[in-house]
């Protein structure tokens, strides 16, 4: 029997998908696939970007003072070896935005995995088991949306910043990041799920679970989270987006990443002081980085959420 | 009620005045209400069930009919367990259900199994035909090796009519009556006694119906099922049912063979529903016309639930709500006018 | 002369990847006062047929081919505008969701009037007075205070019968009755339907009744259309066709009915599904379903023909009518 009904698997995976009403949807949408490429290239060269980067900003052996401040290749004054110029320390600006990117992008994600894993657990409960934890888990909610996200990010880690002090905060900054914007978000998820859930639980599909005698994890694990994964995806990557920002404002602000492992966002700010001395570069070509990376990864989710159409409960 | 007797002296399943309201007001300030200029405390409930009492017994098709918002589905989640009653009791032969908690029916569960309407709802979109079947049958026989089980579902697909080699499907990947097929599959893979069918075949095409209707009465004689079948349709009761509830408003009207009920309905509702339905022949019969449409269960007036439909109704009806009395056909029947011989015919 | 009258009816639907026929080459005709019923299982085109004599298909589907003449003009043709000029008013529709026709936050009076005052020249006075007399004539009880409720507030039978007295407010000529009972519970159903049934009679006004169930075609109408995969297969008095069905899926399909078998007996099941109209099998549709299938049901499609009264498309009933199998009309 085996042999026969894994022959009626038609075709691989990936064809199943490019067949799709998705993929059709994609193949059909020039926005998405645009965003996707650039998306694509921004994400192979922060992964590569050991490979790919002529130089390591994070080594300082390979840092001169002497070339601070060359501008991009297509102005006047500059090195050839430098392709975007170099910053305030001397280092080489193409190298140092991917890297700045690599983390970017890490801290994003690592932050988004943490709001999805606190938000789609609370969520689930909430929505699932309802009644009083219902009331108390989407109170605390309420209590944590009230405060912005900024606001809480900024009060924590000026704190462990004075509590730790620089050096400890500095060595520390990225898990530091990774858990404020994981942890002040996640009430976007839990709320999001909490809806699907309540959704999901009226379908029969789930009194026939109940009806076989699964226990509420196994239903809320293997039955209904599947089914509440469109929603899910929407908002992670509106999330995702959404941290990236947090994380640039932040380190925008001093409270990030430290100068000597930039981010774009520290990078941005760091060139902020020479914005008038006439390095603009410094500022200007991770802000363009930035800028596309969010709004790609914004047009895609906008794209996903036209496909997928599910109901998002926002505030 | 112990006057209602099944034929076989231990009923498989028991209802015992079996009640459920559904409280409307939860909040404390939803319970507050404006009355003539008077803030008055009030819990609105919708009664769904009040006092049914009867039996089924082993091998038996009990069918329950009756109109939308009569309770009929929410006796079949009670039965199953996806309720918790009001009040009354449920026994499962002999011994008390409604109160057990979630290991205490696990029993229960390998026992009784429920078919519900939607075939398009009731199987998770998610996952294959196989992981639907093999995962109840891993999850109450966690000692079969992975062998047994996938040659047990494919022999209980077999016995639904559904292509084994179909089983890497999904379920949108089916027709309607395949899923009610899968879904009926579904439920026997844990070899129940007892099946729950709640409007199993309400939500399927004509020619699809008797398939399902076929396949279920198979099971019925291949496995001895025992059923407790809801349905509006009485075409259908009359065919597979061997009694027949009739549920207004959450209350039991009658309770009779289903042959004693066609050929002699007694309860005025009974007769109007009979009456009501479309027949093929060539006369055009006149059905009896209700006054006025079902009123909401929220709130029972104290009488007879059908008083305000009824034209046989009185002031007893108006004040005193019947109880089910026995025929001598065997019958229960609960109406003032029929127990004091009002109705003509 | 005919009310409506078919001819050669094509509806398609343009998918992603093909072009789907939903309809196949669909001809009748109604009478003025005639009641007709449309009768097949889901998936068979009859709701489809009530959108395209409606003129009120929508994006992906199309009137590929075919006559619709109303009242001797072939509304096919028509612009939205000539169009709306006839829906509503000389020809009704009435579907199976009364909340469909009924907006949620319109109170009862305000669409009644609405609809009456789009068409004729009236007073706002002058139109309630003429609403609550229909209201009246659908035996809904005191009318005038209806006008001033909202859908919502309503049971669904009573809906119903205000989604009917709004169908007949402009007196149309044909009403087209998608499925008008299904959603309502069996004795509000026999209410609604011995009020149509009254209403047609009284106003003689044809009806095009849609449905799935046999009982109710029996009931109501005067003649039947038994459509299967977007194509009538058998047409003609509705007795003749209920007592003494010809085509092998008409047949099949009563006897497949609970009543029709001994209580506790196997019913007489056809086996299969329909077809979906995207992968139609070759020749006749029914055939893979069919008892009676011979090799020329699976190679050509069999055409309706006449036989007295009725109209069948078999070749098997073409045969017993002593008319031999014709290769070439595929």
């Amino acid at each position: 029997m085996s042999s026969l009904s894994t022959n009626e698997i038609p075709a691989s995976r990936w064809s199943r998908i490019w067949n799709s009403k998705m993929g059709h949807s994609f193949r059909g949408n020039p926005v998405a696939v645009v965003s996707l490429a650039i998306f694509l290239v921004i994400a192979f060269g922060a992964i590569f970007a050991p490979l790919i980067a002529p130089f390591d900003p994070y080594d300082p052996g390979q840092i001169d003072i002497m070339n601070s401040e060359y501008p991009p290749i297509w102005i006047e004054g500059a090195d050839p070896q430098f392709l975007f110029g170099t910053d305030d320390q001397g280092r080489d600006l193409w190298s140092t935005i991917l890297y700045g990117t690599r983390l970017s992008l890490m801290i994003g994600l690592c932050a988004v995995a943490l709001q999805a894993v606190l938000g789609i657990s609370i969520g689930l409960l909430a929505g699932y088991i309802g009644g009083r934890l219902d009331s108390l888990l989407m109170r605390l909610a309420d209590i944590q949306l009230s405060f912005s996200t900024l606001m809480v990010a900024i009060i924590f880690l000026a704190v462990t910043q004075a509590m730790f002090g620089s050096e400890t905060f500095n060595q520390y900054a990225i898990y530091f990041l990774i858990a404020v914007i994981g942890v002040a978000e996640w009430p976007q998820y839990a709320r999001t799920v909490r809806a699907t859930v309540l959704a999901e639980k009226k379908k029969e599909y789930v009194d026939s679970a109940r009806v076989l005698g699964f226990g509420p994890m196994r239903i809320m694990v293997r039955h209904i989270l599947p089914n509440s994964l469109s929603p899910i995806f929407v908002i992670s990557t509106v999330q995702v987006a959404n941290a990236i920002i947090s994380e640039a404002s932040l380190s925008f602000l001093g409270l990030g990443m430290p100068p000597s492992q930039p981010s774009l966002g520290s990078l941005i700010s760091s060139g902020f002081d020479y914005i008038f001395s006439g390095s603009w570069w410094i500022t200007a070509i991770p802000g363009v980085v930035l800028v596309v990376l969010v709004l790609v990864i914004n047009l895609l989710g906008d794209w996903m959420r036209d496909v997928l159409n599910p109901k998002l409960y926002k505030g | 009620m112990t006057d209602i007797i099944a034929p076989d002296s231990r009923p498989l399943l028991e209802l015992k005045q079996l009640e459920k309201r559904f409280v409307l007001d939860k909040g404390f300030l939803e319970t507050l209400k404006l009355r003539r200029g008077r803030i008055v405390r009030e819990r609105r409930a919708v009664h769904a069930v009040n006092d049914v009492s009867l039996s089924v017994a082993r091998g038996e098709a009990l069918c329950v009919v009756g109109e939308s918002g009569c309770g009929k589905s929410t006796v079949a989640r009670l039965v199953a367990g996806l309720l918790t009653p009001s009040g009354g009791e449920i026994l499962y032969d002999g011994a008390r259900t409604d109160n057990r908690s979630r290991a205490g029916m696990m029993p229960l569960r390998k026992k009784m199994q429920m078919i519900f309407q939607n075939p398009y709802a009731s199987l998770n979109p998610r996952m294959t035909i196989r992981q639907a079947l093999e995962e109840p049958m891993h999850y109450h026989n966690p000692a079969m090796s992975r062998a047994e089980v996938r040659d047990k579902v494919a022999e209980v697909m077999r016995t639904v009519g559904v292509d084994p080699s179909w089983s890497m499907r999904y379920p949108h990947e089916f027709s309607g009556g395949q899923r009610q097929r899968i879904a009926i599959a579904r439920a026997l893979t844990v070899d129940p006694e007892f099946i729950i069918a709640d409007e199993p075949i309400s939500a399927l095409d004509v020619s699809i119906q008797a398939q399902v209707l076929n396949l279920m009465l198979e099971a019925k004689e291949q496995r001895g099922l025992t059923y407790l079948f809801i349905t509006h349709d009485l075409s259908v009761v009359e065919h597979f049912g061997t009694r027949v509830a009739v549920l207004y408003l959450g209350t039991l009207c009658e309770l009779a063979d289903t042959r004693t009920l066609f050929e002699n309905p007694k309860h005025p509702y009974t007769r109007a529903l009979l009456s009501a339905v479309p027949q093929l022949s060539d006369d055009h019969p006149k059905h009896i016309r209700l006054k006025g449409e079902i009123p909401t269960p929220i709130n029972l007036p104290q009488g007879c639930p059908f008083y305000s439909r009824c034209t046989y109704a009185n002031d007893r009806c108006r004040v005193e709500r019947p109880l089910p009395v026995q025929k001598p056909d065997g019958s229960a029947v609960a109406c003032h006018a029929v127990e004091e011989d009002r109705l003509d015919g | 002369m005919s009310l409506l009258s078919v001819r050669d009816l094509t509806v398609k639907f343009a998918m992603r990847d093909q072009t789907v026929t939903a309809l196949n080459q669909i001809s009748f005709d109604v009478r003025r006062g005639e009641r007709l019923g449309i009768v097949g299982e889901s998936g068979a085109g009859k709701s489809i047929t009530g959108f395209a004599l409606m003129n009120l298909l929508s994006q992906p589907g199309y009137i590929d081919s075919g006559h619709v003449m109303f009242g001797g003009e072939d509304i096919v043709r028509f612009s939205d505008a000539q169009m709306r000029r006839i829906r509503g008013n000389r020809m009704a529709m009435i579907f199976q969701d009364p909340m469909v026709t009924l907006n949620p936050v319109l109170t009862i009076g305000q669409q009644m009037v609405e609809t009456l005052r789009a068409h004729r020249k009236l007073s706002r006075a002058e139109a309630e007075q003429i609403s609550i007399l229909k209201l009246r004539e659908v035996y809904i009880p005191s009318p005038e205070e209806r006008l001033e409720q909202y859908p919502h507030e309503l049971s669904g039978g009573m809906r119903q019968r205000i989604v009917i007295a709004i169908a007949l407010l402009l007196d149309p000529e044909l009403i087209i009755a998608d499925e008008p009972t299904t959603a309502l519970d069996v004795t509000i159903q026999a209410d609604i339907m011995d009020l149509l049934l009254e209403l047609c009679q009284s106003n003689k006004v044809g009806l095009i009744l849609i449905t799935h169930d046999l009982g109710v075609v029996s009931q109501m109408t005067e003649r039947t259309l038994v459509m299967y995969a977007g194509r009538i297969i058998e047409a003609g008095p509705t007795r003749q066709i209920i007592n003494d069905p010809q085509h092998p899926y008409t047949q099949g399909l009563i006897n497949a009915l609970p009543q029709q078998t001994l209580p506790g007996h196997r019913l007489k099941q056809i086996p299969g599904n329909m077809p979906s109209p995207a992968a139609l099998p070759a020749g006749c549709p029914f055939h893979p379903r069919c008892d009676f299938a011979v090799d020329i049901c699976r190679r050509v499609r069999p055409e309706i023909m006449r036989f007295a009264e009725v109209e069948i498309a078999c070749h098997e009933v073409s045969r017993l009518h002593g008319i031999p199998y014709k290769e070439e009309s595929a």
